[in-house]
């Protein structure tokens, strides 16, 4: 047999000389996700540098959290935890957002969806199924950088810590501009939301399902391991709507509390 | 209500061919296999077409509609417009022996090089016994029907010939997980499922899950938690030393 060049067939394989004789819209897809991963990775990049109007009390950007710099508003730490200190570079003081966005990023860009999702989107190895990729040589994980892609479980667990502190995050701010608890505005809705949807998110991964019961071969000797296993595996199920839904509330939760602390809209309490 | 139907079907052998068009009758109710069968039968009486069952359960009439991996018989004509041109071709990844004819031989060689099932020593036949949860992953993956559309789907090996050595497809490392799940499995899979059977080579992209005309989660269910597991073996240190720490073969 002979090497196929960039996908199209050769030798005893039927030689159609086209790359896809699909018919449908298959290009509709990797176009919808390319666009919306890079407009959120434009988006983000843009409000990691931006270094302000991440804070307005008791409301703290997920991006920024926890800030771990001394340049950090009082109020906006965690606990005026501040191990970083100030960084500069050129001049300029480094965002705190730069100390801690690899991890969330990190636990994204090695998660199982969303290598599908870029993969297919980004590199179009390939663009849709049945659909040649452009490209000459193909090596998939085996072999640096992509052998990279097996530390998503290290990750996964570092986004349980941030899911925690987001959690916080979303129960102090069921207080007022004054401190006072027992209030709930809509910047509280939508942090509580951002930790629900980030928690569904972490909890229904591939990693968490092998972790909690997966890697068993007798789950009839773990009942609660097997329990859980189930119930990760019915959050499996939805680990794309949740990995969407989260990336979009994680980037909507930004841009209110910038707002609200840029001063262009109030941030409305509903008691 | 009938219908003449536009087809363009692959004519050929050994890898030459072309694709070669019919006008040809369509009923109500009828598929793609059932069309082809009355080509076969008043138009080309040479057109070789493999096929067996039309119930969707031999796998045999693997072929792709309009660029689509598809099993023939459950591909509806009622799913085409009157006037669409249907395109049928064979198999892409596999040699063409003949027209919609491949040779698959290549996911029989790679199924052989799977350690086979291997009880614990001394447990007789008979013996066996397991408990629904323990199996119930395993018996998923039964559901194969071997038409092998998914290892035909595979960028891996249907855009990169070169790598047929290196990979031996979606449905062989389902096979590979299914006994690695196993409750009475006692061989380690993981380092074979890597290293000899290319698991890396799988980026997850789910086209053999979106093709597998019995719906079985290959992806979900069977290659990404035998990556996870080949983790645990090769690329986690802490579940590695905790696997020398507790005797954690023995609990799983």
């Amino acid at each position: 047999m002979s090497t196929s060049v960039t996908g199209i067939p050769q030798g005893t394989r039927a030689q159609l000389g086209v790359k896809t004789l699909r018919t449908d819209r298959w290009w509709l897809q990797p176009l919808v996700t390319f666009l919306a991963l890079l407009a959120f990775v434009i988006y983000a990049t843009w409000r990691a540098f931006e270094n302000e109007y991440y804070f307005s009390e008791p409301l703290i950007s997920p991006l920024y959290s926890p800030c771990l710099s001394t340049s950090c508003p009082e109020g906006a730490t965690l606990f005026g935890w501040t191990p970083f200190g100030d960084w500069y570079l050129g001049g300029l003081a480094i965002s705190p957002a730069l100390f801690i966005l690899i991890f969330p990023l990190g636990f994204r860009m090695t998660c199982y969806y969303y290598r599908k999702a870029y993969y297919r989107a980004f590199w179009q190895s390939p663009p849709a199924c049945a659909v040649a990729e452009p490209h000459r040589k193909y090596t998939g994980e085996t072999r640096f950088p992509l052998i990279i892609q097996n530390s998503h479980r290290y990750f996964f667990y570092m986004g349980l810590i941030f899911n925690v502190i987001l959690t916080y995050d979303a129960i102090i701010a069921f207080r007022n501009a004054q401190g006072e608890w027992g209030h709930v505005s809509i910047g509280t809705l939508i942090l509580v939301a951002n930790a629900t949807f980030l928690w569904l998110y972490s909890l229904s991964c591939h990693s968490c399902r092998n972790t909690f019961g997966g890697r068993l071969k007798h789950f009839s000797q773990h009942p609660v391991r097997y329990w859980m296993w189930s119930k990760i595996s019915i959050l499996n199920h939805s680990h794309m709507r949740y990995a969407w839904i989260s990336l979009i509330i994680v980037a909507g939760t930004d841009f209110y509390v910038r707002e609200v602390a840029a001063g262009a809209i109030p941030n409305l309490y509903l008691f | 209500m009938s219908y003449m139907a536009k087809f363009r079907l692959w004519r050929g052998d050994n890898g030459s061919g072309e694709l070669t068009d019919y006008d040809v009758e369509v009923n109500e109710g009828e598929v793609v296999l059932d069309v082809l069968h009355r080509i076969q039968a008043t138009q080309a009486n040479d057109l070789a077409i493999r096929w067996n069952c039309k119930a969707g359960k031999c796998g045999s009439c693997s072929a792709e509609v309009n660029g689509r991996p598809r099993l023939m018989c459950l591909t509806r004509m009622n799913t085409f417009e009157e006037d669409e041109v249907v395109t049928v071709t064979p198999l892409r990844t596999f040699p063409v022996i003949r027209d919609l004819v491949t040779d698959v031989s290549f996911n029989y060689e790679k199924a052989r090089e799977v350690p086979a099932f291997s009880p614990p020593e001394g447990l007789e036949p008979g013996d066996y016994r397991m408990q629904q949860v323990d199996v119930q992953r395993s018996q998923e993956f039964r559901k194969c029907i071997e038409c092998f559309l998914c290892q035909n789907t595979c960028h891996a090996i249907r855009d990169h010939e070169e790598n047929e050595k290196a990979f031996a497809g979606p449905r062989v490392l389902m096979r590979v997980a299914e006994l690695d799940m196993h409750p009475l499995d006692t061989k380690d899979r993981r380092e074979i499922a890597q290293d000899e059977l290319g698991l890396g080579y799988c980026n997850i992209t789910k086209c053999c899950t979106e093709v597998c005309p019995e719906h079985i989660q290959i992806t979900d269910n069977a290659l990404i938690p035998m990556k996870e597991r080949v983790v645990d073996k090769k690329y986690d240190p802490i579940t590695w030393l905790g696997s020398k720490i507790r005797t954690r073969s023995s609990s799983k």
